[in-house]
């Protein structure tokens, strides 16, 4: 155990091992959903597509969707 | 590991929006106001709809309200970096996490800012008319996702042929597939012209280098301060005895 130990004590270049894939994709599904959701909702709500009706969303997060390039009106 | 990951992708973009926020309210905020007194103009306001009720006041716009946007889009790409890395970590050639985290960074501004916004630019209030608001943001995201689906097509593509021909082959020949395409891609999509006649060239120009600028400073600290992170992560901390604990932990 302790050889193993030693072997993974590497220097600052070394590159990891891989995270399986299996893994990664039951996260990368979920978050990127929800991830993007928030994108969606800084991005594009209440401009042309609207969830939630109003545009108090779109009027607050007005100058950040003008200034990240999103369309905005 | 990967939740982890993803946690501190996220904290980082919070932190990236952060310094994008102090950058946007700096030397974005003032072309924006600027871009309101056009609107609000008598001479202009004519043009336009009827004068709008103030929902939020300009000060939470400019204010909590960019805060908000800023962090919140941070966080969000914080993440999506974050899920990009645990795929590409220890899977690009020899390069070490804080590479990989770079390059991925790299990879995601040309594909998610930089590109897109050459075809449909950044505007500011004023510029743009309200009857087409549908299609400028549709063209927006089908620019925007193909791009993005194209970067990681020509990605993994590019990994392929690195393998057999060594990184920076790979690497050459698969942007200049993304590029070529690209190219074709903004000759086939329709231009978008609706600048009001007399507003100012230079206050325009102004406005979408701040707007760049602010997705720069968002995507550098990004790509920069998660690589740093990532770097120190438990797996990279593998000091004797540490090990153990750390494996087991996860």
């Amino acid at each position: 155990m302790s050889n193993a130990a030693f072997a993974t004590t590497a220097p600052a270049t070394s590159r990891a091992e891989p995270i399986p894939v299996g893994t990664i994709l039951p996260w990368a599904v979920f978050a990127s959903l929800m991830l993007l959701l928030a994108v969606y909702f800084v991005g594009a709500e209440e401009g042309a597509t609207s969830l939630i009706g109003g545009s108090y969303v779109h009027e607050f997060v007005h100058d950040g969707r003008h200034l990240l390039g999103f369309p905005c009106h | 590991m990967v939740g982890n990951l993803l946690l501190r992708g996220m904290m980082i973009g919070v932190l990236a929006g952060l310094l994008a926020f102090c950058f946007a309210k700096t030397f974005g905020e003032p072309w924006v106001d600027y871009a309101i007194a056009f609107e609000e103009h008598p001479s202009h306001a004519a043009a336009g709809a009827a004068e709008e009720p103030e929902i939020v006041s300009r000060q939470t716009q400019a204010g909590f309200g960019l805060l908000t946007g800023l962090l919140v889009y941070g966080a969000a790409i914080g993440g999506l970096l974050a899920l990009a890395f645990a795929f590409a970590d220890g899977r690009l050639g020899r390069l070490s996490s804080r590479s990989v985290a770079a390059v991925i960074a790299a990879l995601g501004y040309v594909a998610i800012v930089l590109v897109p916004q050459l075809k449909y630019p950044a505007n500011p209030p004023a510029v743009g008319s309200a009857d087409t608001i549908v299609a400028r943001t549709e063209l927006f995201f089908v620019m925007l996702a193909f791009s993005v689906a194209l970067m990681i097509a020509a990605a993994m593509f590019g990994r392929r042929l690195s393998e057999r021909f060594g990184g920076w082959n790979g690497a050459t020949v698969a942007a200049g597939v993304y590029l070529a395409i690209m190219t074709v891609m903004f000759a086939a999509l329709p231009n978008i012209e609706e600048i009001p006649a007399s507003f100012s060239p230079g206050a325009l120009w102004n406005f979408r280098v701040a707007s760049i600028g602010v997705q720069t400073v968002l995507w550098a600290s990004i790509g920069l301060g998660f690589g740093a992170v990532a770097e120190f992560s438990a797996r990279h901390r593998s000091v004797p005895g540490k090990v153990v604990g750390a494996a087991a932990s996860r």
